[in-house]
């Protein structure tokens, strides 16, 4: 089993309904959230100029720095490759904030680190995340790798992809399909 | 047209959007639409002069000067029909006028276009040849807020000609004709006939207008108007004419001379302040409505039904309705208990029920009816010669243009920028800013400056400014400029909605630029009598300006 998301950039619409599901879902407090809208520009008017949104969060990637630079053990990794912060053994250092080439954690205003947890609650019933669920361009595409008829599989099988900051050697779990 | 347009574009090999900004406007089953259309692999022509959503998607963005669209469209029917690539078969069986057509577009060259679209002639070309090939899976979808420079029916009109020499109308991937299961009316007395209405104010000057006019409205609602059809009293439902109506000195002029004016609405908006009672409602998540039976691909109904309770002291707009009725004495048009009940024997009617409908939500129904043409089908089109009119006799019997001509609107002054708005996805027009969940994700809205423009200005990416328009009127509120190769160098753009100023919108009041104080320079469609909102132009404050204009404009 080997969870990963994709994500497709020729239908996002950057409309953000996946960064309120994931509010409204995982009770992110309002100020705060595990996923987001990137708008990237490229290029001058009115020949070159290009646009895409990304709707990022944790990469669930295969190598975790946030893992490794935990001093207690509350990031870890759990069945299907998700990495998963416990609140309670959390003390808040911060140090995998700081180790995450992705900005994908924050600091919870109860005092732990927060982020992404793929919705494990839901995926374990064998649902689909929240943010999937509601995103109306279905450009969200959740799935096991390890099943090659699984969406995200197929997706990446017949679709180009790229995933972020690659030179990190964290080898993300997110891809975004161009 | 009706909602939801019958663009058939999950099946279009080509869908054409002008000035439409689809994934902006979040109309939900449209987005999904363009969504399959994208994996289908559909080209998309955008037409707009912002680099919006969708154009960023496109296969061709053909970046117009603002307000000279029909003469884009004009030169596409030339390239059409000049070059022999309109569908022929298709135009000789259903269409009427073409000869003359022809003799119009004559001279409407992509050259011709170019020197006042600022679109290279080779762009046009190859963006009509695009939806040539795809022909009759071609479409141009006809827009919504399409009311712009007051020649907006013509603009419409040039629209569907288009999709008419593509043969789109009738035909998978074009325009497919709409199906609907009519609900009937739950039976009430036959309304005494009212003594006037709309129409004797509207139609001698506005001859093809369909529903009542908002910009009629008003003028009827001034002191100067004619006191037999003088307008006391105004009931207003679900809309902020304050963040809504352009021309605010006459629209002030005209909530002076009302006796009395009631708002139905579900945030304190700022409309609610003018009000003499307010009606608060309740949110459409705590309500019943009235069920849905549009036309679709798919005859259907559909059901709304409450997901919470109504908080505080807000009600449905149908027990408002039916309070009102009880108060004025007319209980015999209100047999009904509650909503509830209507739906119930609506529903019962086509033989379904309120329980199943809770059920399924949506219930479809097949009623044997193609919504394409069958090849070399006769058909009838509603209209005088039962054919689609390239050549509108309509039009040329009430005296209007029986084709589409370009004419050329006012240009900006040195200085001035062409005020273009929109919309964001997350919020809905002027109504949820407020909202938390949104307010978080888009508390304020941004001016788009292309970074030439802004260079001239010394306007940084962040800067602080304030809109001036041609009429002198400043915007009370400042907002960010955002420095973007997304826009042309002639053109801001803003979103609509921001810039409230009802301190009862806690979160909202004081936000960023609202777009309507500065439409002040307003077109009417002579045809069907539509509010153009987009002649109007304004130029960059750089410090909080203290003009009489604003004071007034603070004192409203």
């Amino acid at each position: 089993m080997r969870y990963a998301m994709a994500m497709d950039t020729r239908k996002c619409v950057g409309c953000a309904d996946c960064v309120v599901a994931c509010q409204t879902e995982n009770d992110v407090p309002l100020g705060y959230c595990r996923d987001w809208i990137v708008e990237s520009v490229k290029g001058t008017y009115p020949d070159t100029v290009q646009m895409h949104f990304q709707s990022e969060r944790c990469m669930h990637c295969e190598n975790t720095p946030c893992v490794r630079t935990c001093p207690t053990g509350a990031s870890h990794v759990i069945e299907g490759g998700i990495v998963k912060v416990t609140h309670n053994e959390c003390i808040g250092c911060g140090a995998c904030i700081e180790a995450c080439p992705y900005e994908a954690r924050y600091f919870h205003p109860d005092g732990y680190v927060d982020k992404c947890t793929f919705c494990d609650h839901r995926v374990s019933q064998g649902m689909n995340t929240a943010c999937v669920d509601v995103c109306p361009t279905s450009c969200l595409i959740f799935g096991d790798l390890d099943d090659p008829k699984s969406p995200v599989s197929v997706a990446l099988a017949e679709n180009d992809w790229y995933v972020l900051a690659p030179e990190a050697g964290t080898n993300p779990q997110l891809y975004f399909l161009k | 047209m009706g909602s939801p347009e019958p663009a058939d574009m999950q099946n279009s090999k080509c869908i054409i959007f002008i000035g439409n900004h689809i994934g902006e406007n979040m109309h939900n089953s449209f987005v999904q639409e363009v969504s399959t259309a994208i994996d289908n692999g559909a080209s998309i022509i955008v037409v707009d002069p912002r680099l919006s959503t969708i154009a960023a998607k496109a296969t061709h963005w053909l970046p117009i000067k603002p307000g000279t669209d029909l003469a884009l469209l004009l030169a596409w029917m030339h390239v059409l029909i000049y070059e022999d690539l309109y569908d022929k078969k298709y135009i000789d069986k259903y269409a009427f006028g073409f000869e003359h057509l022809k003799e119009h577009v004559k001279n409407y060259t992509p050259e011709w276009a170019s020197g006042i679209t600022t679109i290279d002639p080779a762009l046009i070309r190859k963006s009509a040849y695009k939806m040539a090939a795809a022909a009759p899976a071609a479409v141009i979808h006809p827009g919504r807020h399409t009311t712009w420079y007051g020649d907006d029916t013509q603009r419409e009109r040039a629209m569907a000609i288009i999709n008419a020499l593509l043969g789109a109308y009738g035909r998978r991937g074009g325009m497919y004709m709409g199906v609907r299961k009519r609900l009937p009316k739950y039976p009430v007395p036959e309304f005494p006939e009212a003594e006037w209405s709309w129409k004797d104010i509207t139609l001698d000057k506005y001859k093809n207008a369909a529903v009542g006019l908002t910009n009629v409205l008003i003028d009827a609602s001034l002191p100067s108007f004619p006191k037999e059809h003088q307008i006391k009293g105004w009931f207003i439902a679900g809309t902020s004419f304050i963040n809504t109506i352009p021309d605010r000195k006459k629209m002030f002029e005209a909530m002076d001379n009302q006796e009395l004016i009631v708002v139905v609405d579900t945030m304190p908006m700022e409309m609610t302040g003018w009000a003499d009672v307010v009606l608060p409602e309740c949110t459409y998540l705590e309500r019943h409505d009235y069920a849905r039976a549009g036309k679709n691909r798919v005859a259907q109904i559909a059901l709304r039904v409450p997901a919470v309770e109504p908080k505080y002291d807000s009600k449905p707009a149908w027990w408002i309705a039916k309070q009102l009725g009880h108060k004025l004495g007319l209980d015999k048009y209100y047999p009904w208990k509650d909503l509830e009940e209507v739906l119930d024997w609506q529903f019962r009617q086509v033989g379904s029920s309120l329980d199943e409908m809770k059920k399924l939500g949506v219930k479809t129904f097949d009623t044997g009816e193609s919504i394409y043409l069958f090849p070399d089908e006769d058909f009838e089109f509603n209209t005088n010669t039962g054919k689609i009119e390239l050549y509108s006799t309509d039009f040329a019997e009430k005296g209007y243009d029986p084709m589409p001509k370009f004419t050329r609107h006012e240009e900006p002054q040195p200085g001035f920028y062409h005020l273009v708005y929109g919309r964001a996805p997350m919020h809905t027009f002027g109504r949820t800013q407020n909202n938390p969940y949104l307010f978080d994700l888009r508390e304020t809205n941004n001016v788009w400056i292309n970074p030439r423009t802004a260079k001239l200005w010394g306007i940084e990416n962040g800067t602080e400014i304030w809109l001036q328009n041609q009429d002198g009127v400043v915007s009370k509120f400042s907002a960010k400029a955002r420095l973007t190769e997304r826009i042309r160098p002639d053109s801001v753009y803003m979103v609509h909605g921001f810039g409230h100023t009802d301190k009862r919108l806690s979160r909202a009041e004081g936000r960023g630029i609202n777009d309507v104080p500065l439409i002040t320079k307003v077109k009417i469609d002579p045809v069907m009598g539509g509010t153009g909102m987009r002649g109007n132009f304004v130029t960059f404050l750089l410090e909080k300006p203290e003009t009489e204009t604003n004071k007034k404009e603070v004192e409203s």
